[in-house]
């Protein structure tokens, strides 16, 4: 990944403005979740719990980076006709590579995220940025572009899996860390006390709603991407 | 713009150009390409594959030990996990379906070694046979037992020591709602009291039936007895009911995961006791 600096533009620089958008546009005006609607499934699957959405944010940036930077070094090469697949077989590759050596150097964060790094690949946000940007683009931008639309997912998933995690189980995880339930457990109808977990919150409803949430606070705050029927 | 060039920019223009000159969309560049792909994505694969095999086995040897250690209650991790292993457990032992014993061996843990009972992959046998008849039999054991006797199906069991007293550690594997669910149950000396258990799964519904891996539910077991004289050896409740002696209480919300971990136990534990009752049978 280091080496994408002396493939960038030499008229242009790698931070210029425009590609600076290319970074920070993701995260706001263009969300890859919650403005294009894309990736909506692993966000409603793996928003349970925060670990989870951690490791699965950095799989995805690694996936996201990899595609886009080798798809677009062989933009020239890659035939029309199977550049869908193509693409496809990249991402297959980078995620397998990904499951592998989690497996082999983290094998208890591979077990928590178990099917879910390899549903990476269905993930639409990667094979939309692959063909709209990287096949069409530069190496340099197209590793900014990476960067940009994985972390929009990422702070997505990150929001959605706090407010699921400590509403429905009471509790906030990090990797290496464990689950910490930071609530006192006399606290607990079951101890006698007037909490209850929100059992709605894990079941996967209520990412959706959470993230209708957000997209409302967001729409709030930018007009400008509220449509006009 | 020649001036500005050096050496590298020119190869570089060389070789578009005469990536210019290729049809890209022709037929024969699409196979090339296509054939080009696979073996360079085949290789690299095949290559991360089996450069990380070793890694990945042996982090799969070390969690089954710390498995089987949970159920005895001793928390090892993955450093210390296979020196732990080799203190506590002191027989391994390998029977069938009937209970007769294969091999007893308690030399050391030998991943290579086939017949080695630490390396009998009851998962493995339950998806490629039990599972399927234990679907068909339905509930009738006579059945079951009749379908799963055709297979050469291996079981393995723990013998461990610890504070002087000996402890049978087993393996059990069922069907939760989702997916897979698995598990290992400790008995005491007596071979009818639980002296520890703890269970794991795949994809089973967080915070309902993924519960059955926390400990405030495996703690439940601790203590509780096997009913030999019963047709079920243990129950697992329906979420909330009263328990006796041999049954403890499911996972509200987790019907059919609870249901799942009942019959794992009460299938593999009877296969065992046949093998404790001719083991006792043979020391009169």
């Amino acid at each position: 990944m280091s080496t994408d600096t002396a493939a960038a533009p030499k008229k242009e620089s790698l931070f210029s403005k425009k590609n600076r958008r290319l970074l920070s546009d993701p995260l706001d005006d263009s969300n890859p979740i919650t403005v294009q609607v894309l990736g909506i499934c692993s966000a409603l699957a793996i928003t349970v719990q925060l670990q989870q959405a951690v490791i699965m944010s950095l799989s995805v940036l690694f996936v996201m980076i990899g595609g886009n930077v080798i798809v677009s070094l062989l933009r020239n090469l890659i035939p029309d006709r199977i550049r869908i697949i193509v693409q496809l077989v990249v991402v297959a590759s980078l995620v397998i590579i990904v499951d592998q050596v989690l497996k082999a150097f983290q094998p208890d964060i591979s077990e928590k995220l178990s099917v879910f790094v390899g549903l990476i690949i269905t993930n639409c946000i990667i094979m939309g940025r692959l063909e709209a940007f990287a096949l069409g683009n530069k190496p340099g931008p197209s590793f900014l572009d990476a960067i940009g639309n994985a972390m929009g997912y990422a702070w997505i998933l990150l929001a959605v899996s706090i407010v699921r995690e400590v509403f429905g189980s009471g509790a906030i995880s990090l990797p290496g860390m464990g689950q910490v339930k930071f609530l006192p457990s006399e606290w607990f109808m079951s101890e006698g006390g007037f909490y209850e977990n929100n059992n709605l919150m894990i079941l996967p409803p209520m990412a959706l709603i959470t993230v209708g949430i957000i997209i409302w606070i967001q729409r709030s705050r930018n007009q400008s991407l509220i449509e006009e029927n | 713009m020649k001036n500005a060039c050096n050496s590298r920019c020119l190869n570089v223009q060389l070789l578009n150009l005469k990536i210019m000159a290729i049809d890209k969309n022709s037929t024969g560049y699409t196979f090339l390409f296509s054939i080009i792909m696979v073996v360079v994505v085949g290789t690299s694969l095949a290559y991360t594959s089996l450069s990380l095999k070793e890694r990945q086995n042996a982090n799969a040897a070390d969690k089954k030990m710390m498995d089987i250690l949970g159920a005895i209650g001793i928390d090892a991790n993955r450093t210390n996990a296979s020196e732990l292993f080799a203190d506590y457990v002191v027989e391994r032992v390998a029977i069938d379906m009937s209970g007769r014993e294969l091999l007893a061996t308690s030399s050391a843990v030998d991943p290579k070694d086939k017949a080695d009972p630490f390396g009998i992959d009851v998962k493995k046998d339950y998806r490629a046979s039990v599972k399927s008849a234990v679907k068909a039999a339905d509930g009738d054991e006579a059945a079951l037992m009749a379908a799963l006797s055709e297979d050469d199906l291996r079981f393995p069991l723990f013998r461990c020591a610890k504070d002087g007293a000996s402890l049978y550690v087993i393996p059990v594997v069922g069907s939760g709602l989702w997916g897979p669910i698995w598990g290992y149950v400790a008995l005491e000396e007596d071979k009818t009291t639980i002296y520890g258990a703890n269970f794991d799964h795949k994809t089973e519904t967080p915070g309902l039936g993924a519960e059955i891996k926390e400990t405030f539910f495996t703690e439940k077991f601790k203590g509780k007895k096997l009913n030999a004289n019963a047709a079920a050896l243990f129950t697992v409740t329906k979420g909330g009911a009263t328990t006796d002696e041999y049954s403890v209480d499911g996972i509200t919300g987790g019907t059919i995961t609870s249901k799942g971990v009942d019959e794992m136990i009460n299938r593999t534990l009877k296969v065992y006791y046949r093998y404790f009752e001719s083991e006792t049978r043979a020391q009169r």
